[in-house]
């Protein structure tokens, strides 16, 4: 009887922790089953030719996501450029440069920049940055790409700084000291020897950023102003694809090719995040392995 | 050519000048979060008052209180607690005590690091697809709250793995001589003390479940009811998806911009004191097993 039970809570623990493969696997599978219908009546081609987005035209509708992947990359890499230098260079003073007691300070406080729900940065954006860029770029609306990418990036700061200071923290300290002694100063260890070291952790973080930027949708729902437009600077109006799932999953008829349209842009930003992550998570065994 | 005096001040010019604008990044950082925060809450809290958490919003929303968001909010976050809790303790209980380290786990953690990576969005469009569609729970606080759930799992996973970490291996060794089965061990020795820990885990993944917009927009929420919700099934108001539609979709945006200050300072209130709990909790239990 002791056995039987012992056996049964193993399972039990063991079918849980099994659980999360079956949804990951479950998310990919009910996306790529949810769009099948649209991808045999509109075809692959016709979603990544040149075009535009707009299924509900009365004659001709079109499906094409060019311009959606477009603003997506657009928004992703504006707040990597934003992120990336500002989460290192935070994360190199946190990690080689801060007392134990500014670190015991700093390091909360990043968590709660990391808890701000993405709805309230976008309404920040749309009521505090707007128009300071309306204003600084001389533009009728600061509802742009630019205005996204700035948000996104602030989002994307916290997973940044967290990763690249684990990153720089893991190089180890054989390599400072011996840099020491030979006469360099601290400056020359972090520049040279420490964040090189650190290099592939800091990219592995920069990924991760950048797959919370692509998939991030309130912030940029509200910020970037959600055009259909071939975008051509970062002062337009950009619809990224999480945007566009977020506006038109509401409205549109259950069962139309619309719909299932929908599901796969889905699909399309579920694969993209996924490779970005996984590619980070690579990178990660690859300096695990190698430290 | 330098002499050493005159190279040795270039050097400790440029690293205090380095060093200097490190700690300005950090600083730089901490200014945007003050801002945000300042913003809304200068203009959010004199918004507030009994009535406005605690009265239906009155003549098409441009009056009254929130009170049916927040309760919405408290719902869902509760039956995403309910899905996540269990699930990612005996995830973790399994991945800690039970797994040998080896494919599974591996593919498991895998799985729950790329899980965590999915855009919310994509959440949104799985819980449309299987809790709405499939299962039939149509668009209800149901359906929202097994989204959220799902969210949250890799977060409480990571967490309580984290704690089941902390418990020293001597307590489950010390349990398993005396003659303990392995169930009974890890009910009476592993998981009391790994408990707190737990909870913080448990808080934070429900700070980030209560601030989720895009998960349930189409799963549940509503722009509107004159009633709380009082099933399972019923539709619900939250505040993540009121602030964003007092901010972006009401009829007459510029005259309810004060219950949408007030949305977000409630909102990130919210959010606040459940991060900060779940600071302080760990902060009090961190330093229990080390010696």
């Amino acid at each position: 009887m002791q056995r039987f039970k012992e056996k049964s809570v193993r399972y039990f623990f063991m079918v849980c922790g099994l659980l999360s493969i079956v949804i990951l696997f479950g998310i990919f599978y009910l996306l790529l089953n949810s769009s099948f219908p649209a991808i045999s009546k509109v075809g692959i081609k016709a979603f990544f030719a040149e075009g535009y987005w707009n299924p509900t035209a009365f004659s001709g509708p079109q499906y094409s996501i060019w311009n959606l992947i477009k603003g997506t990359f657009m928004v992703g890499a504006g707040s990597l450029i934003i992120a990336v230098p500002l989460g290192v260079a935070c994360a190199a003073y946190l990690a080689e440069i801060a007392s134990t007691r500014e670190r015991e300070i700093f390091k909360p406080i990043i968590e709660i920049l990391a808890g701000i729900p993405s709805v309230v940065l976008g309404f920040f954006g749309l009521v505090v940055v707007a128009p300071l860029l309306s204003r600084l770029f001389n533009i009728p609306t600061g509802i742009n790409a630019l205005n996204g990418s700035i948000l996104v990036g602030i989002m994307a700061l916290p997973t940044v700084i967290t990763i690249a200071e684990d990153a720089i923290s893991s190089v180890p300290q054989n390599y400072k000291h011996a840099s020491l002694a030979l006469g360099a100063t601290r400056w020359q260890t972090l520049r040279k020897v420490i964040l090189p070291a650190a290099l592939s952790g800091i990219i592995a973080a920069s990924m991760l950023g950048m797959g919370r930027a692509i998939g991030e949708t309130m912030t940029v729902l509200m910020a970037t102003g959600n055009a259909l437009a071939n975008p051509s600077s970062f002062l337009d109006s950009v619809r990224t694809l999480s945007a566009n799932i977020a506006i038109e999953m509401g409205e549109v008829p259950m069962g139309s090719v619309h719909f299932h349209s929908l599901f796969f842009v889905g699909l399309v930003l579920f694969l993209i995040t996924f490779v970005i992550n996984l590619i980070a998570d690579l990178i990660f065994q690859h300096y695990r392995e190698g430290a | 050519m330098l002499t050493k005096e005159e190279n040795h001040h270039r050097r400790n010019v440029s690293e205090k000048f380095a060093f200097l604008s490190l700690r300005l990044s950090l600083f730089l950082v901490m200014f945007i979060l003050g801002v945000i925060l300042y913003d809304i809450t200068a203009k959010g809290i004199g918004v507030l008052s009994w009535d406005f958490i605690t009265k239906m919003p009155k003549t098409g929303m441009t009056e009254g209180g929130i009170f049916p968001a927040i309760v919405g909010t408290l719902y869902v976050t509760v039956l995403a607690a309910l899905l996540a809790v269990p699930l990612g303790v005996a995830s973790a209980i399994f991945l800690n005590e039970y797994a040998t380290q080896g494919k599974i786990t591996r593919l498991i953690r895998i799985s729950l690091r790329n899980l965590a990576g999915v855009p919310s969005i994509v959440f949104g469009l799985f819980g449309v697809a299987l809790f709405v569609q499939i299962m039939g729970f149509r668009a209800s606080l149901l359906a929202a709250g097994l989204t959220l759930g799902l969210l949250t799992l890799p977060v409480t996973v990571t967490a309580a793995e984290e704690a089941l970490k902390t418990v020293p291996k001597s307590f489950r060794e010390g349990g398993l001589a005396l003659g303990a089965t392995k169930w009974q061990m890890i009910r009476t020795l592993v998981l009391p003390p790994a408990f707190p820990g737990m909870l913080t885990g448990v808080i934070l993944g429900l700070a980030r479940a209560a601030g989720e917009t895009a998960p349930i927009l189409f799963t549940g929420a509503a722009f509107f009811l004159p009633f709380l919700p009082n099933s399972p099934f019923s539709q619900f108001m939250a505040l993540p998806y009121h602030l964003f539609i007092m901010a972006t979709q009401h009829h007459n945006i510029s005259a309810v911009r004060p219950i949408a200050y007030g949305t977000a300072f409630v909102l990130l209130a919210m959010v606040f004191l459940l991060n900060l709990g779940a600071i302080i909790l760990r902060y009090r239990y961190r330093k229990r097993f080390q010696r």
